[in-house]
């Protein structure tokens, strides 16, 4: 798909085929995409991959009932075959007299966030850039593994309303983790531009990670102040903006079911949705293409504000917010664009004003132990590191954690400004790092 | 699709390839569930396109599309040798593969009723019919159900002169009771969480697993646990039930033997593995009675690891994981099996579609199944019991994991005496697998499967499968994730 004159074609040979088997009412969600990633282990590129991907997902609504097909072929006759599989799809399903009609067009934020040299980058310079990366890590006499990837993601969503949003974005990712003999190091980021990304100060930094970790003590588990990195809260916060959501509530699945309106956090939590955040990324619309607004979802503590796809508000009696998924589907919204707001206090500032801490670089393989009490578990990982005396000391064996967010945010000490952090265990989102009291580490692991 | 997959290789095996293999794959799908008494989710997908594989210049390089036009395949073709010798530029070594043989075959996955002969609307009548039994309880907030089915064709052809064709259907179909009361949610799944069970069967597996019967059990359950006392901490003898144990083979077992963890692949992801190369053949990994195996051959079941040949031409095998407790055998590739001097890959080389390189993945990796009754398994003066998977966790070595369960029973003198909330259990997997003192019978054997795992960058889904009976661990840490 080359642009949103071709998206609009193709939605006019969607909107022929639906009037020709009696449907007036469709949408039509239409993307395509060239990603490439170049992934590296033991100090060499290992696997090098290109994608180019097409979609076409046809909603139409009739008498009350709703279905979505999709394919990705995008020829005429492909076009045709998947209108009548989503008409016939849609007859078979049984009418909900909560369905909505089409959403109406609406004006969206403005964002740029497609880079045309992010898009074009060539196997060749992320070689390069790679090959640079493992220098500084074999440098070290550590070893190097990651990834570069690039890319442009198209998106179109129209329907017989008159809705024709469109939003395109490049993204570039670069993550290396360094290894030593018995410790290893992490860093990783993520930018719409492919130049406000570093390679090769984010292999210096994982490199001085396995280096500063190297020889790891082993302590006893229990309750420690913390110093999370802003990956290791995007991995544990990020965990529960899911549950901000209308549809979360009504089913009784969200840990905010009699929560709303009080304050569960500390006051020095606040956080919001932005789509329009210069460090954010994302399309200014949702996926019925209901513009995106703002929302303070925490504020001083207290839950303030929930995202609510058009259904649930209609429940409820409000707006959409513009945080739904595509319909049909279960979950109903979520934020997408979360902002946590900082403090004054630097990573180096928290770090001297440890009398005794541990420092982590990230968390993995977090899952919940509790959905009310928002309980999670998880382990350290890639840099794990005592502080003493306002200074890191040594290496630390990596710790289970089962801690609940609801106490934790109760519990930040300190915050730092606010970066676009990149993990493996959450969406991106702008978070600071925190200082955290009483953090619950339950076991340690034999590295 | 053999046209195609024929006319890519050989616009790439004339340019200077070591070796080439292309996939092209056709796949349908579709999804249907219901949330409260309403169809929550009704979807069919349809996708095709082909992935090429070249090793040129000691380096792999590998284009994907779905444009399959002249000019489509063409451009992939040549994206494919850019990426593969742009590789030079942070090359240690070229890459070699363990020979394998050509081989030309068709293959079908055994299927009694074709999923997608049975009209949606009957699948959402089914799924009605089972939320509105789960909602007789009026204590219930939340009923869902839900069935996927999906019918993948591929054929790969290679320039070793192998031309395969294979079509797997995948059917998977579950329930689940959720009831939020007093500030505190309790569910319970049926046949499993997270899905419910996934094999490589037709429509067939629905009728096997009769939601409808067991809908009121997950409700009764589900609103019980609220009233439960939580499951206490402390050392127990554990007995797991055979959906749990396949999470825990597969978390502790399963990921710790892809040879490309250990080897270093995945140390930036999903992490490596404590099974060091040094560790083959010596390591005491489990009991006496622990036997592993990694089958990906019909005659071990329809699992979601079960196919005839591997992605990248390799047959199907059945290889020893753990042979009476001891570690005898890793997942391999081509490129693996070369690095460690292997004759021959063991064919877990998987790719989750035609956009995606193949990795190792799991096959089938299962327990075999014991001697013991099931009243033998249950014979502890004191244990606990744990059913259904409520959380998983391991760490990147996949030493240390803790797992919690929907729902627990405190057992006494082989008999249930208490239903107890939240119970979980936690340890290091070696210790775990030495601690096992029984195993059911082959009559208490079922093929799991997790349609979910993730691995690789960019990551790909894979299902898997894991054969497991009702089993019991001696002195298992329990209570853990409500320590503190």
């Amino acid at each position: 798909m080359r642009d949103k004159a071709a998206a609009e074609e193709i939605f006019g040979q969607v909107r022929a085929a639906a009037r020709s088997l009696g449907v007036t009412e469709v949408e039509a969600i239409i993307a395509s995409g060239d990603q490439a990633l170049t992934r590296f282990a033991n100090n060499a590129i290992s696997q090098n991959v290109a994608e180019r991907t097409s979609y076409l997902s046809i909603r139409p609504v009739i008498d009350g009932r709703t279905a979505r097909a999709s394919t990705n072929r995008l020829d005429a006759a492909s076009i045709r075959s998947v209108v009548e599989e989503a008409v016939a799809l849609t007859r078979l399903s049984e009418a909900d007299p909560e369905l909505l009609p089409l959403a109406e067009p609406e004006d969206y934020t403005e964002v740029y966030r497609r880079f045309e040299a992010t898009a074009r980058v060539t196997p060749e310079e992320r070689a390069l850039a790679v090959a640079e990366a493992i220098a500084a890590v074999e440098d070290a006499k550590q070893t190097a593994a990651g990834i570069y990837s690039t890319g442009e993601s198209k998106f179109a969503l129209l329907n017989s309303h008159g809705v024709s949003a469109w939003y395109t974005e490049s993204l570039a990712r670069f993550s290396i983790t360094a290894m030593a003999a018995d410790s290893s190091g992490w860093a990783k980021g993520s930018a719409c531009y492919h130049g406000d990304l570093d390679p090769v100060a984010l292999a210096h930094s994982a490199a001085r990670k396995a280096a500063e970790s190297a020889g790891p003590r082993e302590l006893e588990p229990g309750r420690y102040t913390v110093i999370l990195e802003p990956a290791a809260v995007l991995d544990l916060v990020g965990q529960m903006f899911g549950d901000f959501s209308g549809t979360a509530i009504h089913d009784g699945r969200s840990f905010l079911n009699d929560r709303v309106g009080k304050k569960i956090f500390g006051d020095n939590i606040t956080i919001w949705d932005d789509v329009a955040h210069p460090l954010q990324a994302g399309a200014p619309f949702d996926g019925e293409g209901v513009a995106r607004k703002d929302l303070v979802l925490v504020e001083n503590g207290v839950v303030r504000e929930i995202a609510y796809s058009r259904q649930a508000a209609a429940r409820s009696g409000i707006a959409a917010t513009g945080h739904g998924y595509p319909l049909p589907n279960e979950y109903g919204e979520a934020p997408a664009n979360v902002v946590i707001a900082g403090g004054t206090t630097s990573l180096e500032e928290m770090i001297a004003e440890a009398e005794r801490a541990i420092l982590v670089t990230r968390l993995w393989y977090i899952r919940e132990v509790d959905p009310y009490e928002k309980i999670f578990t998880g382990m350290t990982r890639d840099g794990t590191f005592l502080v003493e005396g306002g200074r890191v000391t040594a290496g630390v064996r990596n710790f289970r954690f089962n801690q609940s967010l609801i106490e934790m945010l109760q519990n930040v000490e300190a915050l730092s400004s606010p970066v676009r952090a990149s993990g493996e265990e959450s969406f991106d989102l702008v978070a600071p790092s925190m200082k955290v009291g009483n953090f619950n580490f339950t076991e340690v692991t034999r590295f | 699709m053999k046209d195609l997959a024929l006319r890519a290789l050989d616009l790439v095996a004339r340019r200077g390839v070591t070796y080439a293999d292309v996939r092209v794959i056709e796949t349908r799908d579709r999804e249907v569930s219901t949330k409260n008494g309403k169809a929550a989710h009704m979807s069919s997908s349809e996708s095709m396109g082909l992935g090429i594989r070249v090793l040129a210049a000691g380096c792999w390089g590998f284009a994907a599309t779905d444009d399959l036009t002249r000019e489509g395949i063409e451009s992939a073709a040549t994206v494919a040798l850019e990426i593969a010798r742009s590789g030079s530029a942070a090359k240690k070594q070229d890459i070699v593969l363990a020979p394998e043989e050509a081989y030309e075959a068709t293959w079908v996955s055994p299927v009694r009723i074709d999923p997608f002969s049975i009209p949606a609307d009957r699948n959402l009548a089914a799924l009605l019919a089972v939320d509105a039994e789960i909602r007789r309880n009026a204590a219930i907030t939340l009923a869902e159900a839900a069935m996927h089915f999906e019918r993948k064709r591929q054929v790969f052809a290679s320039t070793v002169g192998s031309l395969i064709d294979q079509t797997r259907y995948m059917s998977g179909a579950g329930a689940t009771a959720l009831c939020y009361k007093d500030g505190e949610i309790q569910k319970r799944s049926y046949p499993n969480s997270f899905g419910g069970q996934y094999q490589l069967k037709g429509y067939e597996l629905v009728e096997e697993l009769d939601l409808l019967a067991q809908a009121p059990r997950l409700a009764q359950e589900a609103v019980a646990l609220h009233a439960a006392d939580r499951c206490p901490e402390g050392r127990f003898d554990l007995i797991l039930d055979s959906s749990q144990l396949a999470l825990q083979i597969h978390e502790s077992i399963g990921h710790p033997i892809e040879l490309d963890r250990v080897l270093g692949s995945e140390a930036n992801y999903a992490g490596m593995s404590f099974l060091t190369l040094d560790q083959l053949n010596h390591l005491r990994y489990g009991s006496d009675i622990v036997n592993v195996v990694c089958d990906a051959r019909e005659e071990h079941g329809p699992g979601l690891g079960t196919f005839a040949f591997d992605d990248e031409g390799v047959p199907a095998q059945r290889n020893d994981i753990i042979r009476r407790g001891q570690f005898v055998g890793y997942m391999t590739s081509r490129e693996t099996a070369a690095a460690v001097g292997a004759p021959r890959s063991n064919g877990c080389m998987r790719a989750d579609g035609w956009a995606r390189l193949p990795l190792i993945r799991m096959t089938n990796v299962s327990l075999l199944p014991g001697e013991q009754t099931l009243d033998e398994v249950f014979d502890v003066e004191d244990g606990i019991y744990m059913e259904t998977n409520k959380s998983w966790s391991i760490d990147d070595k996949r030493f240390n994991f803790q797992f919690g369960c929907e729902i627990g029973w405190e057992i006494r003198r082989g008999k249930r005496v208490r239903m107890l909330k939240n119970p979980s259990y936690s340890g290091i997997s070696t210790e775990f697998w030495n601690s096992c003192v029984a195993i059911a019978g082959r009559e208490h054997w079922t093929l799991w499967g997790v349609p979910n795992c993730g691995k690789g960058q960019p990551e790909q889904v894979m299902g898997t499968g894991h054969g497991a009976s009702p089993s019991r661990f001696r002195n298992i840490k329990v209570g853990s994730a409500y320590e503190g």
